[in-house]
């Protein structure tokens, strides 16, 4: 002990010789060494000549330390531990990071009582989202719908985007701009259809939504660059409809989230480990109930996985989502049976087309759909148009890849494009691109709740291309549902999974 | 948990560094050599920040809070002036609670509150006159508060200059007076962006429209405005 003190001394003498020697030189030196005062006054706020002795004892801590974890009993393991695996146990899963699971998520920290207190892990599969629908959409929103639930969801969906800085924002960051259009939907009616859209249009009125009709005199007025044959009656969004950037509505609600302490991880939910109680119906059936213990989360690139246990997954998967499903049995065996009844929702192509057409109608657009199918709108204020329209049932396009048919632009779209606005007859395709729809088969509307047999996965997805616009309102209703167990704000309890077991669709009259 | 905090330091000690008033007390330490003193004010002052950093972030948070709930209760809807008096006097109280002013139609003398606020009760005589040209500039009206003047069919100017509350959602409600605006200015106000000037092409009588000063160049677009390029626009005052 005594040879370690005097050797201490020595130091610290030899250390005296070297600062006193440093200081001499001239004052030039100062200032130099004034500014390394500062940072090392901030940084370790001690004297300098003692880090030899502190660093050795952290040193021999880390030393102790480590040999202690290598004990058995401890859970050191000398193989290095992938930082990006999802934690051993979360309360809530969120399957899929698209812009439903995120607000899910958003929404379940919002009203969590304590800071803390619900741990939400998001597991998406694609870092880069390059085939989530989400950012692959044309961004619209409109209350234009026939259902009450849909036009509320969007009236709610929009006040979200009102206050979006004040739902949204992040203490010390930019404030969200969602460089919203308030452009509007314009629906365009043959004869055929004119009376589905009045009937919509006291329904919109009821609800609330600001949306006015036009005759066909009154459209032209309005919108001189359309040709109206063919045209019977228009309805037009005054407020709250329009386009903005998914993209930047993902983020912001990921950023929140995020910042809240929801837990990020990319991977891919491959299995789930699940538990089966047999129950017997009145009727003398039996059922399957499932519950959801843990899932599997398979990182990218390697072989490892992590099974994250949980009380409660939620489905938010898009278009993916049926496939998901699956893998806890469900749909497999015959159709007869509660079990065997599959989520009716499937990946859809659909095809975006950005075209160049200087002389077209201008910053005036809105996002107009005619009766033929097709719709587009104004991207940027450059003389840029996106188009596109749902193929028929029958010919609809393959989904292993997201590779555009562009044969389908010059047969379908431009047609009818340019007959609805003649300056169209001059564009040019500048690019396109192709997303998936999460295509509810049944009735084309999402399905929200609780699986019957699967008594802790939820479901948020099957949106038809809708979800993107009602996000905030489901994300908002999906938390109610889990934390409250019911709906509190916005009734949203006939979209769930009910109806396909009753075999009752919840259809749109749709004027296309 | 922990690293957040360390990562706030960081970055606040390089903002002191940047700082000429922070430097400055910085420096003083130099002159002493003792390198056992205790740390300097501003590390002190850094640190106890750093130690409280949720803390002052919820101050933070909840000063903004404060703030957001004045302007909202600011825009409240005035039902009950409404129920008692008529939508024209909710609008009119409205009007002059916020600081703004406003004629009424057929009449030349405009109502305005001083600049403490406070205004003559004058108005509540004119329960059936309808407001003609209502000037916001520089209040804190917002999209709520526009409900307030729901039902003003006669309205011809809105003057909007320097309002920090008026946005592109704001624009696009103003379709309720789409038949009798002729006048609107909205100069000067710094949340308005290219996506709300589309929602104006709802005003059909649009005659002027000022646009000065706006963050972004409005000029190529005035010309094609929709209700048929008869709108002036006054140019820039860059």
């Amino acid at each position: 002990m005594s040879t370690w003190r005097r050797l201490h001394v020595k130091v610290r003498a030899a250390q005296g010789l070297l600062t006193s020697s440093s200081r001499r030189p001239t004052e030039q030196h100062t200032w130099l060494q004034g500014h390394f005062t500062l940072c090392r006054g901030l940084s370790t706020g001690g004297p300098l000549r003692n880090d030899f002795f502190k660093d050795l004892e952290a040193q021999l801590a880390a030393m102790r330390k480590k040999a202690a974890d290598a004990l058995p009993g401890s859970g050191w393991t000398p193989f290095e531990i992938n930082p990006n695996l999802p934690p051993e146990r979360a309360d809530i899963v969120i399957v899929g990071g698209g812009v439903i699971g995120w607000s899910i998520a958003y929404w379940l920290k919002q009203k969590e009582r304590v800071r803390g207190g619900l741990r939400v892990l998001v597991v998406e599969r694609d870092p880069t989202y390059s085939q989530a629908s989400t950012v692959l959409s044309a961004g619209g929103i409109r209350q234009q719908f026939s259902l009450p639930e849909n036009i509320l969801l969007s009236l709610a969906s929009a006040d979200f985007m009102r206050n979006i800085n004040e739902h949204l924002g992040v203490l010390n960051e930019d404030p969200v701009d969602l460089q919203f259009n308030q452009s509007g939907y314009l629906f365009l009616a043959s004869q055929e259809v004119a009376h589905i859209m009045e009937e919509n249009y006291s329904t919109q009125r009821y609800a609330g939504a600001k949306v006015s009709l036009l005759s066909p005199t009154q459209l032209k007025e309005k919108f001189p660059w359309i040709n109206t044959d063919g045209v019977v009656l228009a309805s037009y969004g005054l407020e709250n409809e329009g386009w903005f950037d998914p993209w930047t509505l993902l983020n912001a609600f990921k950023r929140k989230a995020v910042s809240m302490g929801v837990i990020p991880c990319y991977g891919e939910v491959t299995a789930f480990k699940y538990t089966i109680n047999v129950m017997t119906t009145a009727d003398g059936e039996q059922v399957d109930f499932r519950r959801i213990k843990s899932v599997k989360v398979q990182m990218p690139n390697t072989l490892e996985y992590q099974p994250v246990e949980c009380a409660i997954v939620v489905n938010a998967a898009g278009a993916f989502s049926g496939k998901l499903t699956e893998m806890l049995g469900i749909g497999l065996s015959s159709e007869d049976t509660i079990t065997g009844i599959p989520l009716p929702v499937e990946p859809r192509k659909r095809y975006v087309y950005v075209v160049h057409c200087p002389d077209g109608p201008g910053l005036d657009t809105p996002f107009l759909i005619d009766y033929s199918g097709i719709y587009f709108r104004r991207e940027g204020l450059g003389g840029n148009y996106i188009a596109g329209a749902s193929p028929e049932e029958a010919e609809e396009p393959d989904i292993s890849n997201l590779e555009v048919d562009h044969q389908f632009f010059e047969d379908k779209i431009w047609p009818n494009l340019a007959h609805r606005v003649p300056a169209f007859e001059k564009l040019k395709v500048t690019s396109a691109w192709a997303g998936f729809y999460d295509y509810n088969t049944f009735d084309q509307n999402g399905i929200i709740g609780i699986h019957p047999v699967v008594n802790n996965m939820y479901f948020a997805t099957g949106f038809s291309g809708h979800g993107l616009q009602h996000s905030p309102a489901v994300g908002r209703g999906m938390a109610e549902l889990i934390l409250d167990g019911d709906f509190k704000t916005l009734d949203l309890s006939a979209f769930s999974f009910r109806r396909i077991l009753d075999q009752e669709p919840m259809l749109e009259r749709n004027i296309v | 948990m922990e690293a957040l905090p360390y990562k706030r330091k960081q970055s606040l000690r390089r903002c002191c560094q940047g700082s000429p008033l922070l430097l400055l007390v910085a420096r003083r330490p130099w002159s002493s050599s003792s390198a056992a003193s205790p740390p300097p004010l501003h590390t002190k002052l850094l640190l106890f920040l750093t130690q409280r950093f949720y803390d002052v972030e919820m101050l933070l948070s909840w000063g903004s809070q404060m703030k957001r709930r004045g302007i909202q209760r600011k825009n409240a809807y005035y039902s009950y002036t409404q129920r008692f008096h008529g939508p024209n006097i909710a609008a009119a109280y409205y009007i002059l609670s916020l600081r703004g002013g406003f004629k009424y139609v057929g009449q030349s003398d405009w109502f305005r509150a001083d600049q403490r606020g406070r205004f003559s009760w004058d108005f509540l005589n004119h329960r059936d006159a309808h407001l003609e040209e209502v000037d916001m500039s520089n209040t804190v009206i917002n999209y709520a508060g526009l409900w307030n003047l729901d039902g003003q069919r006669s309205l011809r100017t809105l003057s909007l200059r320097g309002c920090s509350e008026v946005d592109d959602w704001f624009l696009a409600r103003l379709h309720m007076f789409q038949d009798s605006l002729e006048e609107l200015d909205i100069s000067h106000c710094p949340c308005i962006t290219t996506g709300g000037l589309a929602a104006l092409r709802n005003l059909k009588g649009l005659k002027r429209l000022d646009v000065s000063s706006l963050p972004w160049d409005f000029e190529p677009w005035v010309g094609r405005h929709p209700a048929g390029g008869n709108v002036a626009a006054v140019p820039h005052h860059r």
